[in-house]
């Protein structure tokens, strides 16, 4: 009997019946131990406050209760505000931000634009050294004076070189020169021949750098944790960290009156950061399948040398 | 073919006229694709070069007398290498050294077998749209951020309510007075990070993998077969060794960013205890407790240059090395 396993396996060129199992049994451990976590935190957002407190987190709500969320959307005024703020930053964000790469990427993508190497090396070189995070963050707050401003969410991350590097590739190799040699000839300019033209055919790997660039805007915290100190302009990564440090944190972000330590009696504070916690992963698990295909792709194109 | 001499004269000079014109020729002919790139630049130059000539901080006792960097900057006074002096007689630049390089060491290896690993027996497995929900659910935490990721490592390990010491630990027949303080002992934080890390980046870095994997000619395997090869013979003779030169190559440019750490897992999933620097404090999170913490600027700009510098250097050699390997692989 082992003995035709053994033989049909090497026919069908694959590994044995047993070692598949094997194989799935591991994958099957390593997929639930990426998604168990998130499970953990989705319970307790749907726990009681008073069951937490006496039997700490758990998968399975003994007690269901959907105060946490209620809470959120009743009380959370400030939390609101900061999922509002990061959709609007995330939106604005990218839109620039790909506008910006683009046009950045192209230029240097023609092979008949004199500088092009002069300007690929300007963005290049910032991969290989950078001045670190004081003087970085002296311009930002010494200098431009962005910081407690919307823009400081924006502007430190409108340009990633690698990103630059990944579409200068896809323009190269997707956009062939003729088209934009004909375009010329038919008497369009160089920005509608790039808008008409070559954009649309480049529509993968926008939509890649793209998807790069919403995940960076949705997921920030670091900007706000540098270059924010007005609470009405934290962002929703940025309350979540700062309710992780001090619990307390929530009750200041809530439009309850009375002290803090009244507020914190009420507020079901265990439960209510969890589901703030859901809350700011939902959009990412909704738009996942989407994600993960062009993610999957832009990866690959990065893979090419840049 | 007496041609060949003027002809390749004529050629030059034709190219010498196109090229005649200096800089300016150019900004005038090609206006458009210069305003094109021009914010670009402008972003580059505030968020890149602006900080790269800022350097200079370190070598100064900075003090703020008004609202410009440049003014500041003028009116404070050169001090050498004091900075750094005072950097490297302190004990943390041995430690945020050490932990920086050793945790990265650990990153690289154990992140390259694993995804290695997993990218192999994904090939392996029957079952094509299995393998599709596997690949995805590991790529789930990738696109999680720190903090989220901080709140499913704390909902596991806070002292108070934590999953593992209320439920799990109990369960296990552990007493109430034995059971770990997390947050409290830096000597469990090399392995917390170590598997946090991993079990973020494993399914993003499995994708290369995969991908180099898939594009492996199928005749290799068949000819292997016909020779009466098993299915591991094959993946110890045929794949692996196709996949050595990315691995080597992922591995030396991975190499080359040793001196530079995620903020957001040193930081954030340790909550920045203090408790905890002896074995979690690296260059970034140092830099910045020096900065913002500590308001002690020479030091934290001494501290940044070090690593910049550091890591300039290596991402130099790195890319050196890998040249000589594959010069298609090498970023320069």
């Amino acid at each position: 009997m082992k003995q035709v396993e053994k033989v049909n396996s090497k026919l069908a060129n694959t590994v044995s019946p047993f070692w598949n199992g094997v194989f799935h049994i591991i994958f099957i451990l390593y997929s639930l131990a990426c998604i168990i976590p998130l499970l953990l935190v989705i319970g307790v957002s749907f726990t009681d406050e008073n069951t937490i407190v006496t039997l700490g987190y758990n998968f399975i709500p003994k007690v269901f209760s959907l105060e946490a969320y209620k809470w959120v959307f009743q009380s959370g005024d400030a939390i609101l505000r900061a999922y509002g703020l990061s959709i609007v930053i995330t939106i604005i964000g990218t839109l620039c931000s790909v506008a910006i790469i683009a046009m950045f990427a192209y230029v240097i993508s023609r092979k008949d634009f004199r500088y092009r190497n002069t300007f690929s090396f300007i963005v290049f070189f910032t991969m290989i050294f950078n001045g670190g995070l004081v003087p970085w963050y002296m311009v930002y707050t010494n200098l431009l004076h962005i910081n407690d401003t919307p823009a400081a969410y924006i502007i430190p991350a409108l340009v990633n070189a690698w990103y630059v590097m990944i579409m200068r590739t896809f323009f190269q190799t997707n956009v062939p020169d003729s088209i934009i040699e004909s375009a010329k000839i038919d008497g369009a300019g160089e920005f509608r021949t790039f808008v008409q033209i070559v954009l649309p055919l480049a529509k993968p790997g926008l939509a890649t750098i793209a998807l790069f660039q919403t995940l960076q805007f949705w997921n920030d915290w670091y900007l706000p944790l540098m270059l924010i100190e007005n609470s009405k302009l934290y962002n929703l990564q940025y309350i979540l960290y700062k309710t992780l440090t001090a619990i307390q944190y929530l009750a200041q972000a809530s439009n309850v009156t009375g002290g803090t330590a009244q507020i914190l009696a009420k507020l079901p504070s265990e439960t209510a950061r969890m589901a703030m916690c859901v809350l700011a992963i939902g959009p990412i698990i909704l738009a996942y399948p989407f994600f993960q295909k062009y993610f999957v792709k832009g990866l690959t194109v990065g893979a090419v040398k840049g | 073919m007496a041609t060949t001499s003027t002809d390749i004269k004529k050629v030059r000079n034709a190219r010498k006229s196109i090229y005649k014109h200096g800089f300016l020729y150019e900004l005038k002919k090609n206006k458009v694709l210069f305003i094109m790139m021009l914010p670009a630049l402008v972003v580059l130059f505030i968020n890149n070069y602006l900080p790269m000539a800022g350097v200079l901080i370190a070598f100064k006792n900075f003090k703020y007398h008004g609202r410009n960097l440049f003014e500041n900057f003028a009116k404070s006074e050169w001090v050498g290498l004091e900075n750094f002096e005072f950097f490297t007689s302190t004990p943390d630049a041995f430690i945020i050294t050490r932990n920086t390089l050793l945790y990265n060491l650990a990153f690289i290896v154990l992140g390259l077998i694993i995804s290695v690993f997993f990218a192999i027996i994904l090939n392996e497995i029957r079952g094509k749209f299995i393998s599709k929900f596997y690949q995805a659910s590991m790529f789930l935490p990738y696109f999680m951020s720190w903090i989220v990721v901080s709140y499913l490592v704390f909902a596991l390990l806070s002292e108070e309510q934590g999953f593992v010491n209320k439920s799990l630990l109990p369960a296990l027949g552990f007493s109430a007075d034995s059971l770990p303080a997390w947050y409290g002992d830096s000597s469990k934080w090399p392995f917390i990070l170590t598997i946090v890390n991993l079990w973020k980046f494993t399914g993003y870095n499995c994708v290369v993998y995969v991908a180099a994997i898939a594009g492996i000619d199928q005749e290799f395997y068949e000819a292997a077969t016909v020779d009466g090869a098993s299915r591991f013979y094959q993946i110890r003779k045929i794949t692996i060794p196709l996949l050595t030169p990315l691995m080597v190559i992922l591995t030396l440019l991975a190499v080359g960013r040793v001196f530079y750490s995620d903020f957001g897992l040193f930081f954030s999933v340790t909550r920045n205890v203090g408790a905890l620097y002896d074995t979690t404090l690296v260059i970034d999170t140092y830099v910045y407790n020096a900065l913002r913490n500590m308001n002690d600027v020479g030091m934290a700009s001494a501290a940044g240059l070090y690593q910049s510098f550091c890591g300039f250097i290596l991402v130099l050699t790195s890319n050196l090395i890998v040249r000589k390997i594959d010069p298609e692989k090498a970023l320069f």
